[in-house]
């Protein structure tokens, strides 16, 4: 297949960008048609389950950075100085 | 019925005869009977009535080696639908050694669900321990061969707990059977043990990120489906509300999302993502109530269709490209879309959208735990279903199909390895649409419904929040060729160092040995050559004349001794 496929257009990003935005928008629009019916009062907060999405997703990325600082090493590690052999 | 299921082979025997036998066979032959003996096993299967069916009297032991319940009965099924799928995945395979030693271990791993006592769960355990390491070594590669010792290494240590757990529990009650157990001995501590090494708990899950993704490209399938969801099996079966497993759950699944999202190799994300995924299966055994545990079974179920569908579109581009690492791959979606569009549906029933397996069963496991009033437990499981679509329902496809084109252009595999994918595709989304006669096969009767407005509009709020965050910190998830250390350090770094450092020193306090031992001996023999020679001091000749001096000398002192006495 040729190269520059429409999904790598530019302007086709910018449009999916924008779909996507407006996805957003509308599931947390969507959340003050809906009865959650919550176990717990904070399930009931507008949008809890967007926000909290997304914040625990920074914080994931964030703690795995943090870790990663730590732990990683070049995935030569163990195969260059023979501890496998 | 009744009356013909004894006539009916036990599925699990049926199926590692089978594998036995397919060496033997060539061309047509073997193909048939690689797609036909799991058939042919299910079909066994779902002949057999409930209840204890075989009872046998070993070493003095009442064994029951086959029984059926619905829990054993809706495990050995997706043991024996994923193997054939595999089987048919696996079919161009050019070892010859793989699907054979996958029968035995698919075989074995029935085996264990349809035992019900300890000493046949215990054997069955062994057998998957050696199936699953033929697996490995049918790769046929320097770095499978490693790592299947480590693999072999680290399940020899569990099949050891289990089997003292095994041994004392015997002793200490009298009874084989395999029921529930309460945490009130070190048997049973040692049993759970050995259950959780297998599923891939802390401190000691390393060891499947480690081997899988060096199994072949068809060879990872069969390893993601039995020996963790085996393990799920027999917790179910044994620890059901075990508190202690929530936590355990709850540290692999995000264990799992962390070390996937540091991870650059597309198969050791979806071997993460497999410890990930456990954890909420372990997560709602420890919950313990049958909504929890019908998660947790339901769970077992679909993960193993949509992780085994995850690996076969990764199988296939490894298969096709050679390559593994995120960093060398991407646009794939080009020449490969059946591929892609598999590769993305299992995303997405990992990640639990709806109208996919993955919400289905998830959920089951969510609602247990706000049922029980469990807020914390609810939350984090909630947080870790947004992880799960960061760390392998977006990350998985977005780097491997998509991202950066690499320029690579192959092709789709071939029709066996793309009709195996497209079924399990099938399956994961039928199962998402139409759940009944899946929640039809759980333990316990479910009154669930997982599509209401409001379950569906706050899954999709989550996750579809999670894939804005992944494209908003893509700068930060950019793949390097790096690894991440792990409790294996210190089996494969820190006891090979520490050993050889004993070695040295072992070898220098011999060598001083020897050298303070020759010293000594030289100095002996010198003083022996310098006494015993023919002239040394005494054995060198005498003259008669020094003699009688002597002589002389010595009776003239006895004669003054005797005076002064």
């Amino acid at each position: 297949m040729k190269r520059g496929h429409r999904l790598e257009d530019p302007r086709s990003i910018r449009k999916l960008w924008r779909g996507f935005l407006v996805l957003l928008a509308l599931s947390v629009l969507a959340g003050a048609l809906i009865d959650p019916k919550p176990h717990f009062a904070i399930e009931g907060w507008f949008g809890f389950h967007a926000l909290y999405g997304f914040v625990a997703c920074l914080v994931m990325i964030v703690g795995a950075k943090v870790l990663g600082w730590c732990l990683k090493k070049p995935d030569t590690y163990y195969a260059r100085d023979g501890h496998d052999d | 019925m009744t009356s013909l299921h004894g006539l009916v082979p036990h599925p699990a025997l049926l199926l590692i005869a089978g594998a036995l036998l397919l060496p033997l066979l060539r061309g047509r032959a073997r193909s048939v009977a690689i797609l036909a003996l799991p058939a042919l096993a299910l079909a066994a299967l779902w002949l057999l009535p409930d209840g204890v069916l075989w009872r046998v009297h070993w070493l003095g032991y009442p064994l029951t080696p086959l029984a059926v319940d619905r829990l054993s009965r809706l495990f050995a099924s997706i043991f024996l639908l994923l193997a054939g799928i595999g089987g048919l995945f696996a079919l161009r395979q050019e070892s010859r050694l793989e699907i054979p030693a996958a029968y035995l271990y698919a075989g074995a791993a029935v085996g264990v669900t349809l035992a019900a006592d300890l000493i046949s769960v215990f054997l069955f355990w062994e057998c998957m321990a050696i199936g699953s390491t033929l697996v490995l070594w049918s790769a046929g590669t320097p770095a499978a061969w490693t790592a299947s010792r480590r693999y072999v290494g680290v399940h020899l240590a569990g099949g050891m707990l289990l089997f003292a757990g095994v041994a004392g529990q015997i002793l200490g009650t009298g009874d084989t059977g395999f029921h529930v157990m309460r945490l009130d001995s070190p048997a049973s501590w040692l049993i759970l043990a050995g259950f959780l090494v297998n599923a891939g708990a802390p401190p000691l899950s390393a060891w499947l990120p480690d081997a899988y993704p060096e199994a072949s490209w068809s060879g990872m399938v069969f390893l993601s489906a039995f020996t963790t969801k085996t393990a799920v099996y027999v917790l179910l079966r044994g620890f059901p509300g075990t508190e202690l497993l929530i936590w355990i759950g709850l540290f692999m699944i995000f264990y799992g999302i962390v070390y996937a999202l540091l991870e650059n190799d597309m198969r050791r994300i979806l071997a993460y993502s497999i410890v990930n995924q456990v954890g909420f299966m372990v997560t709602g055994i420890g919950i313990g109530s049958e909504m929890a545990l019908n998660g947790a079974a339901a769970h077992a179920f679909t993960h193993i269709l949509y992780k085994a569908l995850l690996l076969m579109s990764a199988g296939a581009v490894l298969a096709a490209t050679g390559r593994r690492k995120c960093s060398e791959l991407g646009g794939l979606f080009h020449s490969m879309p059946v591929t892609t569009l598999c590769g993305i549906i299992g995303a997405l029933a990992i990640s639990a959208f709806p109208l996919t397996s993955g919400f289905v069963s998830k959920s089951l496991v969510s609602q247990a735990a706000a049922d029980a009033q469990l807020q914390g437990v609810w939350l984090l499981l909630a947080a870790a279903s947004a992880g799960v679509f960061l760390h392998a329902g977006i990350k998985f496809p977005w780097f491997v199909f998509f991202q950066k084109d690499s320029g690579l252009r192959p092709a789709d595999p071939p029709a066996s390895l793309r009709w195996a994918m497209l079924l399990l595709a099938f399956l994961c989304i039928a199962l998402g649409i139409w759940p009944d006669p899946l929640y039809a096969l759980l333990p316990y009767p479910v009154a669930y419904v997982p599509y209401t407005a409001a379950h569906v509009v706050t899954q999709l709020q989550l996750l579809l929040f999670s894939g804005l965050a992944f494209f908003v910190m893509l700068d930060h998830l950019r793949r390097t060729p790096t690894i991440t250390l792990d409790f294996d350090w210190l089996w494969r770094v820190a006891g090979p160092a520490l050993a050889g450092v004993a070695r040295a020193r072992v070898r220098a306090a011999r060598a001083r040995l020897a050298r303070g031992l020759t010293g000594l001996g030289r100095r002996a023999g010198a003083w022996i050559l310098r006494n015993r020679a023919p002239d040394g001091l005494l054995l060198r000749s005498w003259s008669s004349g020094s003699m009688s001096l002597w002589v002389m000398l010595v009776l003239m002192a006895y004669l003054a001794l005797y005076y002064l006495g």
